[in-house]
């Protein structure tokens, strides 16, 4: 069998910039910007992981930017409120699961397209929390940041915790029953209703745990900083859905890696310090991404069309 | 006399290895209703689609007034005044009639000036003139079925249509309803048309038509006149042949109850008053036309669609599978009738389709044991001679009795009680079709209860140690394995003969 050929070549295309970096610019390679890009990315993964879940399910989820900014302005006030970080991960994780137990609710529950359901909530957060907070900052009390541990162990820690993770959720698509009904709901929901498995369970499933998991990397984003932005996380699904895409999971549900999605985010990641360390100017960025999540879908559609 | 209005001389055509038309004359005149009759498979879509211009002819021609037509394709056939009108109407639900009407009827840019008002008028004609008394402002999605295709007519005599296909036009309607429509098809011939009229009703047969076709197994067994014909000889006509294929040997008798069903029911699904015991070790057929409820009873059975009303009882113990879920768990197994879309999950390795409804079962605390999924997948290659690229081949590439074996054991390792199968060698090519026969066969052995749908009546005959006959919803004859084909084919008909009773 053919192993992991899409996976293959994104690695490659990476492989290949990180090349040309070290022959032409040598200094992206410096270890503290990049560690600190990594630890910037480290949220990223945990979100994109969980849209690649939602997005193996067939179904799509756009609204985990507004969550974040949730998540994050509720993790703030609490740990501005004197709350030990321990509690305040907690009630992180478990708002996180909650808004998407909601997506979850209304999709899996009410039959609802995943797509407006998503919009509508990703609206009404985003909203609602500009409404309350007036675009206020809030100001963190010292211990949070890097949980008292500096900044250069932080930042490995917070890597180490996202790539930990990934594995842990990449062992578990593989290997748990839970998984496999994702992937068999994604192929063909009526025909794994047929098998005896119940696609809406599943598909709720796959929200609530997008959900957590985007708790859990707004609070790995408001470690990072001595304030809370209540407008981060904008623009953060997109970011996650174009490296599930580039990683090689099929938009159409059914196929695809946690791995390839580590590999497409650390692509689309390079593209932006590649460039200026090239010194070549900086609106190129969004350019070169969108070209790449276009090979990317044109590829994957290419891959498919012989097996039909 | 003229040339006939439509000719039909040597068509062939098959599908992949199978041949759905083998060298079909056929013949129209002006002014004729003429029947088309034969079994579930026995050719008349595909003939109907090569008039129509849906599919080429792979050899023979057609000719239109006494001139060949060459390659038909749809736009050619309308052309030329082949109109057909199917069970259906495709309609668009949000238009009115008119605009219905004149989306098939008009032509022109995008961007020319609408006259509504001729519109309407035309339309009020055009319906005029078979006798509906429908307004064409009404949409379309409040209008009933037999309103729909009276739409349709319409629109087929607007475009200048002098042959009518008509494929099954009254299987949907009420009593009354056919009374209409067939008043509108007299209508029809009377003006010179020519309608070809598919349908499994016999009485509608020697209501309407002038002459018959009847096809059996891709060629065309005669043409009569409707006049000088009984039922017996058209049924003869319909299943006249030997059971040629050697099927394997039944083994009776068959062991204890293992489903009881009584007065099962749904009223959504036209299933009622269903009761039949089913045996270990036994193969139930169940036969019947397209349409008649069985793949609906197996539904229920499986809780895909509950049932209303009636008991089923497995092993003695009474049972109400509510959902798959539950019906797999109590010990049902179904393998649907679309294979292609539900049996298998193409994009899942074989390995994981085998598996895929038995996880509790082989990996208890639903950890996947790779190594055991792959020894699973392995039997079963070997087993039931799944031929294959390997365990972890995706089910999407291999051929159809390779993906039906699939779909079989994915249920076989669930270690069901009953075993559901809904057409499971349909579509699959004829060295398939043996295996899948001799295994079944097996697993009945081995003491599974199974209940096999098919509309193939030589597999239905030869397969089953009884067989079940369901018409109209509900099961009105059980007749003893190796009956008749003419006495199933007259039970599902719904016409008594003696060997029926």
């Amino acid at each position: 069998m053919k192993a992991w050929p899409r996976e293959l070549s994104v690695g490659l295309a990476l492989a290949a910039l990180l090349a040309a970096l070290a022959v032409f610019a040598p200094s992206f390679f410096a270890p503290q910007p990049l560690l600190s890009l990594a630890a910037r990315e480290a949220p990223v993964l945990l979100v994109a992981c969980g849209a690649a879940m939602v997005i193996v399910c067939r179904q799509i989820d756009i609204s985990s930017g507004s969550q974040f900014a949730v998540v994050s302005v509720a993790a703030g006030l609490l740990a501005a409120e004197g709350w030990p970080p321990a509690a305040v991960a907690g009630t992180a994780l478990a708002l996180g699961a909650t808004l998407g137990a909601l997506n979850g609710i209304l999709v899996a529950g009410l039959g609802l397209p995943s797509i407006v359901v998503t919009l509508a909530t990703m609206v009404t957060w985003r909203e609602g929390l500009r409404w309350w907070r007036q675009g206020a900052f809030i100001n963190l009390p010292d211990g949070l940041q890097w949980l008292g541990l500096g900044q250069a162990a932080g930042q490995w820690a917070l890597i180490g915790a996202a790539l930990a993770l990934l594995a842990l959720l990449a062992l578990a698509a593989r290997h748990l029953a839970a998984g496999r009904h994702l992937y068999a709901v994604g192929s063909d929901a009526e025909a794994a209703r047929l098998a005896g498995i119940r696609p809406s369970a599943v598909t709720f499933g796959a929200f609530t745990l997008a959900g957590a998991l985007t708790g859990l990397a707004a609070l790995m984003n408001v470690i990072q900083s001595p304030q809370v932005d209540p407008k981060s996380g904008t623009g953060l699904e997109l970011k996650a859905i174009a490296a599930v895409v580039v990683g090689g999971v099929g938009i159409a549900g059914g196929r695809g890696r946690l791995a390839g999605v580590l590999l497409g985010l650390l692509l689309l990641a390079t593209v932006g310090p590649a460039l200026t360390h090239l010194r070549i100017e900086a609106h190129w960025e969004k350019a070169i991404q969108g070209a790449i999540i276009l090979l990317a879908v044109a590829a994957e559609r290419a891959r498919r069309r012989p097996a039909r | 006399m003229s040339a006939p209005l439509l000719e039909l001389r040597r068509i062939a055509k098959s599908f992949g290895g199978a041949r759905a038309l083998r060298g079909v004359d056929f013949e129209l005149r002006a002014g004729e209703v003429h029947a088309l009759l034969g079994e579930n498979g026995a050719g008349k879509s595909t003939l109907i689609r090569i008039v129509t211009g849906a599919h080429r002819p792979d050899a023979g021609t057609v000719a239109v007034d006494g001139r060949p037509t060459g390659p038909l394709d749809p736009r050619t056939a309308q052309r030329l005044g082949i109109a057909c009108i199917y069970q259906q109407p495709a309609l668009f639900p949000d238009l009115s009639v008119a605009e219905n009407l004149a989306l098939r009827l008009e032509t022109g840019g995008p961007l020319r000036r609408l006259n509504w008002a001729e519109r309407h008028q035309r339309a009020a004609e055009l319906l005029g003139r078979i006798g509906a008394n429908l307004d064409p402002r009404r949409e379309v999605r409040d209008l009933s079925m037999p309103e729909q295709q009276l739409v349709e007519i319409a629109c087929a005599l607007g475009a200048g249509a002098r042959i009518v296909i008509m494929d099954e036009p009254t299987a949907a309607l009420t009593q009354a309803e056919q009374q209409r429509l067939h008043a509108v098809v007299r209508e029809l011939r009377a003006q010179g048309t020519g309608v070809i009229y598919i349908t499994h009703r016999l009485e509608e047969i020697f209501a309407l038509a002038d002459r018959v076709t009847v096809l059996r197994d891709g060629e065309s067994v005669g043409t009569r006149l409707a006049a000088g014909l009984t039922e017996p000889e058209l049924i003869r006509l319909m299943v006249g042949r030997e059971v040629a294929q050697p099927y394997p040997p039944a083994e009776r008798p068959p062991g204890d109850t293992v489903l009881r069903v009584r007065g099962l029911g749904r009223h959504d699904t036209g299933v009622r008053d269903v009761s039949f015991d089913l045996h270990a070790g036994e193969i139930l057929g169940l036969a019947g036309l397209v349409g008649a409820g069985r793949t609906e009873l197996a539904r229920i059975l499986f809780g895909l669609t509950p049932a209303e009303t009636g008991t089923i009882e497995l092993l003695g113990r009474p049972v109400h599978p509510r959902s798959p879920r539950e019906a797999v768990q109590l010990g049902f197994a179904y393998v649907p009738e679309d294979r292609r879309r539900h049996g298998v999950i193409l994009d899942l390795p074989l390995a994981h389709n085998a598996s895929l409804a038995s996880h509790r079962r082989l990996f208890p605390g639903s950890w996947l044991r790779p190594t055991a999924e792959r020894r699973l997948a392995e039997d079963f290659i070997r087993d039931l001679g799944i031929r294959c690229g390997g365990p972890f081949a995706p089910a999407g590439s291999l051929s159809g009795g390779n993906q039906q074996k699939v779909a079989l054991a994915r249920w076989l390792a669930t270690g069901p009680r009953v075993l559901l199968l809904d057409e499971p060698t349909q579509g699959v090519d004829i060295g398939a079709k043996g295996e899948i026969h001799r295994l079944v066969r097996r697993l009945a052995r081995e003491g599974l209860a199974v209940l096999l749908i098919s509309s193939d009546l030589p597999e239905v005959i030869g397969m089953s140690d009884r067989i079940g006959v369901m018409r109209g919803g509900t099961l009105t004859a059980l007749l003893p394995g190796g009956a008749a084909p003419d006495a199933v084919m007259a039970a599902a008909l719904g016409r008594a003969t003696e060997t029926a009773r």
